[in-house]
């Protein structure tokens, strides 16, 4: 017999979706069904059923062979390693619960570790933003019960975030949005012509790189001021019209994705989108938000902005905390030899950071805490497998819009696992041990 | 003016943070006592006569203080940082955060600086006889006073992000800049002598830049306003002058906004 669980939370992407349906096994020990979930979403959920799951740590061998060893051994290896480093990496942090973050922060702080989470590849430049002029946001359930203006730059939610504009931005009706889509004017800036894209209301089509020079040209149109008769490939007339229909209604968001925030400009690029929407606020009420891609990288930013008062990049190796992307990001650490061990859990560098960087971290003392088999798993030393977050243990995670909400366990993880949140207070203990205190 | 000589004899693993380099820390002080300031090495600390061979002494206090660094320093960070007087001579590349937070004296650097040299600086002046890495001159992250006072000056090319949220000061770049010039700049002086990429005066309040090369691309919150003739330290010709960024909050003064001034060198 099987039981339907209700209200699950998916735990892949950054809009954090709550109505998912997983059908379980009685015993609560097998899955079979995902309902309501996007293709990404269910696949993650299918993926803990996997038969071939490696349930066991395992340490690489000198002819590069993987030998199982103990999770107590696991355990030794990753304390030893980050306590006898002088500065140790510790990345990722954002496939994984706040709780989880927290037990890491301990050890980073005990260990003198560099802490940075995805962001630095990802939203990173946004939070530099953010930091320089702040940020006028809102929630999603804001957008959906009152956004009619919606504005995607430089992200495709249509791949990346697939239930965001059914959800939230685009389709649903909300209380003052009682038309859904037909109330709604779609814009969307991208050199691409994206499946996004093909649903806009207006496309802005914009030369790649040119978005920094085309935010400011919307800065000088809201004030009525000359421009140029082309900004970034887009005719000027295009812009007041776009200035035109931002300011008319009657609330505006700005959605932004990896597009704008790690092409040339990066940091300035969001700074700008700011100082728009700062604008926007004098005529109508406008709001902006990043497109956060992992679904609790948000909340490493949250967890660490409490501890550390910094959202990524944190340098704890001098005993306080020091924040300096550009010095204290992982792949400027890693280029620079600046590192001399590295601690992955919770994301996937080996795919996403330039070979030079993955090559660095094949070279150092390494482990990697991850439930699957990844490319950052075949360049480290150990590799830690663990249950599932948001499948296999509950925790908390951070929506895009920096809304928590709790995660749930549906079923059970294979029998002796460990999760991210025991493993690394193991690891926590071990260290306080080797260093005495 | 006494003299102090670090020069370096091991190089560090990883990178030295040597914010003791200075004549403020170095002053008052014999070659022993300056050998056993601290530096670090992540989360180690060691002493200054562990990587360098220290003579001469320093002066009574930071003015009366010279202090040369000779071999390779590419891997040594914050020479100079917040020093308030006396004189820094490096000869050879420094890495990152050379005169930090500077208040005064001089420091002259006879190779390339990494990025972040002269952050925050509020005084003194900066010589870099090579090129200058990113972050030149710019604000410390999340600060929104720059470069207060003080001047730079760099031989070669600087990276991106020169001048960031700039307050008052002079930087002069002898050759070309990477983009994103002045970002934020409420104030201060930037003379580029080559070419400029792309980006210049960006979200710019006030102050001016001079450039002598070529602009890839200029903000279109900048608007082109007259030609004008200019005569002062070492630039002559005529200049073509805009005005912005245009999209960017301004002050007023007797009802006029008050713009920053971006001239391009058009003839001699
Ligand atoms: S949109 Fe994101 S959170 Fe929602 S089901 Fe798809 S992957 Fe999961």
């Amino acid at each position: 017999m099987t039981k339907t669980v209700t209200d699950v939370i998916c735990p892949f992407c950054g809009t954090l979706c709550d109505d998912l349906e997983v059908v379980v096994s009685d015993d609560g020990k097998e899955l079979f069904e995902v309902y309501n979930a996007c293709a990404i979403g269910a696949e993650k959920f299918l993926h803990s059923q996997a038969k071939d799951r490696i349930t066991r740590p395992r340490m690489r061998q000198e002819d590069g062979s993987w030998k199982e060893i103990s999770y107590d051994e696991a355990i030794e290896y990753t304390a030893r390693m980050l306590a006898d480093a002088k500065k140790p990496l510790m990345y990722g942090w954002s496939s994984t619960n706040c709780e989880a973050q927290a037990v890491g922060s301990e050890i980073g702080e005990a260990v003198g570790a560099v802490m940075d989470n995805t962001a630095t590849v990802c939203h990173g430049t946004s939070l530099i933003a953010v930091q320089d002029i702040g940020i006028p946001s809102c929630t999603l359930g804001e957008v959906k019960n009152r956004a009619d203006r919606i504005l995607f730059w430089g992200c495709n939610p249509a791949h990346a975030h697939p239930r965001h504009m059914s959800r939230y931005s685009i389709f649903p009706r909300g209380f003052f949005t009682g038309k859904g889509h037909a109330g709604r004017k779609m814009i969307v800036v991208d050199p691409r012509p994206t499946d996004t894209a093909s649903l806009a209301d207006i496309h802005l089509q914009i030369e790649q790189g040119h978005d920094y020079e085309l935010l400011d040209a919307l800065r000088v149109a809201f004030k009525g001021e000359q421009l140029p008769d082309f900004v970034g490939g887009i005719p000027k007339a295009k812009i007041y019209e776009v200035a035109e229909t931002l300011k008319s209604g009657r609330f505006a968001i700005i959605f932004f994705g990896m597009g704008v925030t790690q092409s040339i400009g990066k940091n300035h690029n969001i700074d700008a989108a700011i100082a728009v929407t700062r604008d926007l606020n004098e005529y109508t009420k406008a709001a902006i938000m990043p497109m956060r891609g992992h679904y609790n990288v948000t909340g490493s930013g949250q967890v660490w902005g409490w501890l550390f008062g910094f959202p990524y990049a944190v340098d704890l190796s001098r005993g306080f905390a020091r924040y300096n992307p550009g010095e204290t990001t992982s792949n400027d650490l890693l280029r620079r030899d600046e590192v001399d061990a590295v601690f992955v859990l919770g994301s996937d560098p080996g795919a996403h950071f330039p070979f030079s960087s993955v090559k660095k971290i094949y070279n150092l003392p390494s482990v990697a805490i991850d439930p699957h088999e990844t490319p950052t798993t075949e360049v480290c030393k150990v590799h830690v497998p663990v249950a599932f977050v948001g499948v296999e243990v509950g925790g908390c995670a951070y929506r895009m819009d920096n809304v928590p909400i709790e995660t749930r366990k549906v079923v059970e993880a294979p029998e002796g696992m460990m999760t991210d949140e025991e493993f690394l207070s193991r690891v926590l203990a071990r260290v306080k041990e080797i260093k005495g205190v | 003016m006494e003299t102090v000589t670090l020069t370096i004899k091991n190089q560090p693993e990883l990178y030295l943070e040597a914010d003791n380099i200075t004549p403020d820390a170095f002053a008052g002080k014999k070659a022993e006592e300056i050998a056993a300031l601290h530096v670090y090495i992540g989360r180690e600390q060691h002493q200054l006569g562990d990587f360098f061979e220290v003579s001469g002494g320093a002066g009574a206090t930071p003015e009366e203080t010279k202090v040369v660094v000779n071999g390779d320093l590419s891997r040594v960070k914050y020479i100079g940082m917040k020093m308030t007087g006396g004189e820094v001579v490096v000869n050879s590349n420094a890495d990152m955060y050379v005169g930090a937070w500077m208040q005064g004296g001089k420091i002259t650097v006879n190779g390339n600086v990494d990025a972040f040299a002269g952050t925050g600086m509020k005084g003194g002046e900066i010589v870099v006889n090579g090129n200058a890495g990113n972050y030149l001159g710019a604000a410390y992250r999340g600060d929104w006073r720059g470069m207060a006072d003080g001047k730079i000056t760099v031989a070669g090319n600087a990276g991106s992000d020169l001048g960031t949220f700039m307050n008052g000061g002079e930087i002069v770049i002898g050759g070309d800049v990477d983009v994103h010039v002045a970002t934020h700049a409420e104030g201060g002086k930037i003379v580029i002598k080559g070419n400029a990429k792309s980006r210049l005066g960006g979200q710019m309040v006030g102050g001016e830049i001079y450039v002598l090369g070529n602009i890839d691309v200029m903000m279109p919150g900048f608007a082109y306003r007259e030609d004008v003739d200019i005569e002062m330290d070492g630039i002559k010709g005529r200049f073509a002058l805009y005005e912005g960024d245009l999209g960017e909050r301004h002050r007023k003064r007797k009802g006029q906004l008050i713009y920053a001034k971006l001239y391009q060198q058009i003839g001699a």
